[in-house]
């Protein structure tokens, strides 16, 4: 799962995004579905966990009523619960892993993006060369070691999303911390009295924000994914909790006959997965229309 | 040749850093591998007889001194689950990955380039827009998702449809179990089996080479060397073949060689979900052992891969692209 993507300074003038059909459609996908998550599990008819009736309730196909009479959108998994409801209860989990841990991360790289631009030296030096150590280890194999050795949970799996995931935007950051910091404005604030944190602050690492919001939005996703994969492999979020990878894991043995189980959830976090793609090349300037101009 | 020195005592520099900080990361971890090594009723003394056999009673520097010394004799130390050298391990699961993992990345930069390039210079604006939702669909999708999704597609889908049953693909293991056959007939079952993962492996990465190259193939018809080119009424073939793929295309050759690391990294889940005995299966199956110096020996390999891959694709990059090498290192853009 190597999500190379070209980051780029991204295009922010409100008019021109929301012409943008992609930026749209990206943004109304992911509200819908955050509000979906949040919601509908209220609503729910079936506990998302309790196993009762398993014999009268179990493998129901989609679009159909169990032995009960109860019907179901996405049918029912080997334990009788329903898919649907356990759907809507894991995208809470999983949607908000996959934003904590991308915003989580994003904050450690312009915090850590940020002294390292406006202090240079051997903090510079420290920061860039434990990014650079952290980027020589694949991230899903970094993911692997920490979350198994030290304990799979949900905490740990955030933790370790945030400490992994930070490079890009440091770089971003320091990269225009660096530039900024010796423009005529900040010297101006300077010969006003401004302290250097203040100046930091307040003038410069807000002008280095812009820059990070394409990779935040990727990281989202990629958050996401690697979520799903550790939980697919049983190292992230454990049942019964549902989260969409460990429900695909889930419904691997009943795959032959009830493929519904393992393949409904995945289609959710592909659609997430789009969406968060979609957002991120409409405002990183990625080409719409090869015709165009 | 100065730059080559520079570049190499850095990377070697930076993989003693990950050594390192692996190291600590996993002998900092809660649990004790040595209660996995023994018989659930052991006695203590056992379970002390035990650490002491693998150096786990010994300070952590002391290990870790202990460790350094013996990788800088080119020695990875034993596997503590299965009791045999860490290199004969890893020996045995890197080919398996190592022509996965090639294989996969070959041919999705073969079919990448291809459909991005396609849709830059040739498609209707329509079979464009069509492509671009396709591949942004299929480069979002989890390999484990659509290795499972095939396998539904290739038995009970193919079933279902009445195809014939040479289309019926194997979705486990790399060889059928009673195959005595060899010669030609191995390689066939070989390659049969081989089949659904490296779909799973080539649609995502064909499907991201595309996004990629289509992108660099669009900025680059519209530099301003390209117009100039045209101006001078240079036909398209030849405006196309040197003035916008040979900008566009240079940057992929350091692309192809960075994404082979995490493509094999990539390959666990495939190698989980189609039961490849390979570096991923390995891997699971070493931390949840908790084999302390197999997870070592696997991540310093992974991190030795990238670095490598790094530093090739830097220098490579020098032969290829003649603006690189009028730039000194510190000016690069960081």
């Amino acid at each position: 799962m190597t999500r190379g993507h070209p980051i780029e300074a991204p295009r922010l003038s409100g008019r021109t995004l929301r012409d943008d059909t992609r930026f749209r459609v990206g943004v109304a996908v992911l509200l819908a579905l955050c509000l979906a998550a949040l919601i509908l599990p209220w609503f729910a008819a079936h506990d998302p966990n309790a196993i009762n009736d398993v014999l009268a309730r179990r493998l129901t196909p989609p679009l159909s009523r169990d032995r009960l009479g109860d019907w179901h959108l996405l049918g029912t998994d080997a334990f009788g619960r329903d898919v649907t409801v356990r759907l809507w209860v894991a995208s809470r989990l999983s949607l908000g892993v996959g934003v904590v841990g991308a915003l989580l991360s994003g904050g450690l790289g312009i915090l850590l993006g940020a002294v390292a631009g406006w202090y240079r030296g051997i903090t510079e030096r420290a920061i860039l060369a434990i990014g650079d150590a952290l980027l020589a280890v694949p991230r899903l194999v970094l993911l692997l070691v920490t979350a198994a050795l030290w304990g799979p949970g949900l905490g740990i799996l955030v933790l370790v999303l945030a400490l992994t995931g930070w490079m890009a935007v440091m770089r971003l950051v320091r990269a225009e911390v660096a530039r900024v910091r010796v423009l005529p404005y900040v010297e101006g604030a300077f010969a006003l009295g401004v302290s250097p944190s203040r100046a930091l602050c307040r003038h410069v690492v807000p002008n280095a924000l812009g820059s990070t919001i394409v990779a935040i939005t990727l990281g989202v996703a990629n958050a996401i994914l690697l979520e799903s994969g550790l939980s697919f492999l049983g190292l992230g979020v454990q049942p019964p909790s549902p989260s969409w990878g460990n429900m695909i894991a889930g419904g691997r043995e009943w795959l032959l006959v009830a493929p519904w189980i393992a393949l409904a959830p995945g289609l959710l976090l592909i659609v997430t997965v789009v969406a968060c793609t979609l957002i991120g090349d409409a405002l990183s300037g990625v080409k719409p229309e090869s015709h165009a101009g | 040749m100065r730059r080559f020195v520079i570049r190499s005592l850095d990377a070697c520099l930076l993989l003693w850093l990950v050594t390192t900080l692996t190291f600590a990361l996993i002998h900092l971890a809660p649990g004790d591998p040595a209660t996995l090594l023994v018989s659930p009723t052991a006695s203590v003394d056992e379970i002390a007889r035990e650490r002491a056999r693998f150096g786990l009673d010994a300070s952590l520097p002391a290990q870790y001194a202990q460790w350094m010394g013996a990788l800088l004799r080119g020695d990875l130390g034993t596997s503590m689950s299965s009791s045999r050298p860490v290199r004969t391990v890893i020996a045995e699961a890197l080919p398996v990955s190592l022509a996965l993992g090639g294989m996969s990345v070959t041919l999705s930069f073969l079919i990448g380039v291809g459909v991005g390039g396609w849709q830059a210079l040739r498609a209707s604006a329509r079979a464009d827009t069509t492509t671009t939702v396709v591949s942004t669909v299929v480069y979002s999708a989890p390999s484990f998702w659509l290795a499972l999704a095939l396998v539904v597609l290739a038995t009970s889908g193919a079933a279902w449809v009445g195809a014939p049953s040479w289309l019926r693909l194997p979705a486990f293991g790399m060889e059928s179990p009673a195959t005595l056959a060899n010669g030609f007939n191995r390689w066939r079952d070989l390659a049969r089996h081989a089949v659904l993962p490296l779909i799973v492996l080539v649609l995502p990465g064909a499907a991201g080479v595309a996004r990629y190259a289509r992108q660099s193939l669009l900025e680059a018809a519209r530099a301003p060397h390209v117009v100039a080119a045209t101006a001078r009424g240079l036909t398209r073939a030849k405006l196309e073949r040197r003035h916008i793929l040979r900008t566009a295309l240079t940057p992929l050759v350091v692309l192809f060689g960075l994404t082979l690391p995490g493509v094999i990294a990539g390959s666990v889940f495939v190698e989980q979900v189609f039961a490849w005995p390979g570096l991923g299966r390995t891997m699971l199956s070493a931390i949840a052992a908790r084999d302390y110096p197999l997870v070592l020996g696997l991540t310093l390999m992974y991190a030795t891969a990238v670095i490598g891959a790094n530093l090739a694709a830097d220098l490579l990059l020098l032969r290829l692209d003649p603006r690189q090498r009028s730039i000194r290192d510190s000016a690069r853009p960081p």
